[in-house]
């Protein structure tokens, strides 16, 4: 199984094994990652699971899709070149090792 | 004794058992369902785990580990049947005869689909969409389905009817109003709804009643109409709204109306030792417009739930959240910030026809909601607006090429 680490606002670290298909966001708040709020379970409908992907994954994960996009713009905290919401990215065995910091506000 | 009890292991009580803890309660911690799995998504139900994008594991709202390592105790598949009070001590009794006491209760009963009844509702393939059992034998038809016939054009009908379509079905939406999702957005995204299904090949037909279902050896085979026109189906998914789940809050002797639970805005019954939120409750409304409401959505499932669970820890925070809803169809993501409920004035930005456009709701010059396909931003600037208390002038809303999050300006008191 690939991991996750999760680097959260109120300064702890959490590292998870994903199945491959479930999203960097389900895996989080199954596990109570503090820090992600996902209000709409990963539906692309909140805007409330804002991640920011460490180098060197954020050219492998790639850029937001279109709507996420947009969400993004609504985002609470500020948005970055690699701001994702959570929810979108899928995990693949090529994510293995993949870092995330938490965005400090998601609401 | 402090134990609590939440009845109903849904999105609002699982949100109950996780604030209650999140706020330090250290007493006994039941959550009790009758479902088999522990809390799960509904929403992916008529959506991704239909198409079968999504399995049930990933329906999970949280691991295993994380209810031991908070000492919550979830009981699955064992339906309390009966609660009542000896004095300051509550107990529930499940089907399986466990007693469970406690001091404080929260009822998350949430609510089921409403049955039709008419000449062969009891056919096999006649289905409804509210649990995983539900969607697995709505899955266990549907590769061999080529007809599918949904009665109701609400959005559990209309997002399996996209679904069906996209999956290459012939899919027929009976509709008894005069257009779709009647109780949840105005005239104008009603018919930007039905068109745009229609443009997908689904056949919406509007205003008609439904007399029958037909079948043969048990099985459905068909919808016949009160003009005699008979619909062929292989399935007929039904979705005309739910119904409370209220028995539990009945024998308690608790308020009620319309079938729900009677809350106040600390998500407190009738009786002040009981909390209830979700899909099953009646409350005021939380902007403080006039009027009680009862919102089926994840949205108040949660924020209803961490008002409940502060009440419970003797934290009164009234329940102030901005309703939101979603609903995906096809290509098509309908956002809904606020309630329309009241609505004298609409303004609509940018073109239904191009599929990405918006409505914004006003009351006396003032915003009260927005419905937003394909438009993320709108929904949110609006969604953002009515969280502070502000308003965007009509006037100026119903340029397209002007964002609304630039427009805000303080709502008069």
């Amino acid at each position: 199984m690939p991991t996750i680490t999760y680097f959260s606002p109120d300064g702890t670290t959490t590292t998870l094994d994903a199945r491959v298909g479930d999203s960097v966001m389900e895996v989080a708040v199954k596990h109570g990652v503090d820090g992600i709020v996902a209000e709409c379970g990963g539906a692309c409908a909140c805007a409330t699971c804002h991640v920011y992907v460490d180098a060197p994954f954020s050219e492998l994960v790639g850029g937001p899709g279109d709507l996420e996009d947009d969400m993004l713009d609504g985002a609470a905290s500020d948005r970055m070149p690699t701001s994702r919401l959570s929810c979108q990215i899928k995990m693949r065995d090529e994510f293995d090792g993949l870092t995330v910091h938490i965005a400090p506000e998601q609401l | 004794m402090d134990d609590i009890l939440i009845i109903g292991a849904g999105q609002a009580g699982m949100q109950i058992a996780v604030s209650l803890r999140e706020h330090g309660f250290t007493g006994p911690l039941t959550l009790a369902g009758n479902e088999p799995a522990t809390p799960y998504q509904r929403p992916p139900l008529s959506k991704a785990y239909l198409s079968g994008e999504v399995d049930v594991e990933s329906l999970e709202l949280r691991a295993q580990s994380f209810y031991d390592d908070r000492d919550i105790t979830v009981r699955c598949a064992d339906a309390v049947v009966s609660v009542s009070w000896a004095g300051d001590v509550g107990t529930a009794v499940t089907a399986s005869g466990a007693q469970i006491p406690f001091a404080k209760l929260a009822l998350t009963p949430g609510s089921e689909p409403r049955r039709i009844s008419i000449a062969g509702s009891d056919l096999a393939g006649v289905l409804y969409l509210r649990d995983v059992a539900d969607a697995d034998a709505l899955k266990a038809r549907w590769a061999a389905a080529n007809n599918v016939v949904v009665i109701g054009g609400g959005f559990i009908g209309l997002e399996v009817a996209a679904g069906a379509r996209k999956a290459g079905k012939t899919v027929t939406v009976l509709e008894a109003a005069d257009r779709l999702i009647a109780r949840a957005v105005s005239p104008i995204t009603s018919e930007f709804f039905r068109q745009a299904h229609v443009r997908r090949g689904v056949d919406v037909r509007l205003s008609v009643q439904v007399s029958a279902i037909l079948g043969a050896h048990g099985s459905v085979t068909g919808v016949e109409l009160a003009d005699g026109d008979v619909v062929p189906a292989d399935i007929v998914l039904v979705g005309i709204g739910v119904v409370a789940r209220s028995s539990l809050a009945e024998q308690l002797g608790l308020q009620l109306a319309g079938g729900a639970i009677v809350v106040n805005e600390f998500a407190q019954t009738s009786d002040p030792r009981v909390v209830a939120a979700g899909d099953a409750v009646m409350m005021p409304h939380p902007l403080g417009r006039p009027g009680q409401v009862r919102l089926e959505s994840v949205q108040n499932a949660v924020d209803q739930a961490k008002v409940a669970a502060a009440t419970l820890l003797g934290v009164r925070e009234p329940y102030r959240s901005v309703p939101w809803f979603w609903s995906d169809q096809a290509d098509l993501k309908l956002q809904i910030a606020g309630l329309s409920t009241g609505f004298d004035q609409t303004v609509v930005r940018g073109n239904p026809d191009d599929e990405h456009f918006s409505v914004l709701y006003y009351a006396d010059g003032r915003l009260i909601a927005i419905d937003t396909v394909n438009d993320a931003p709108d929904y949110m600037a609006v969604r953002r607006a009515l969280a502070q208390g502000a308003t965007i002038p009509p006037e100026l809303a119903s340029d397209p090429t002007v964002s609304l999050k630039t427009l805000l300006v303080p709502a008069p008191a």
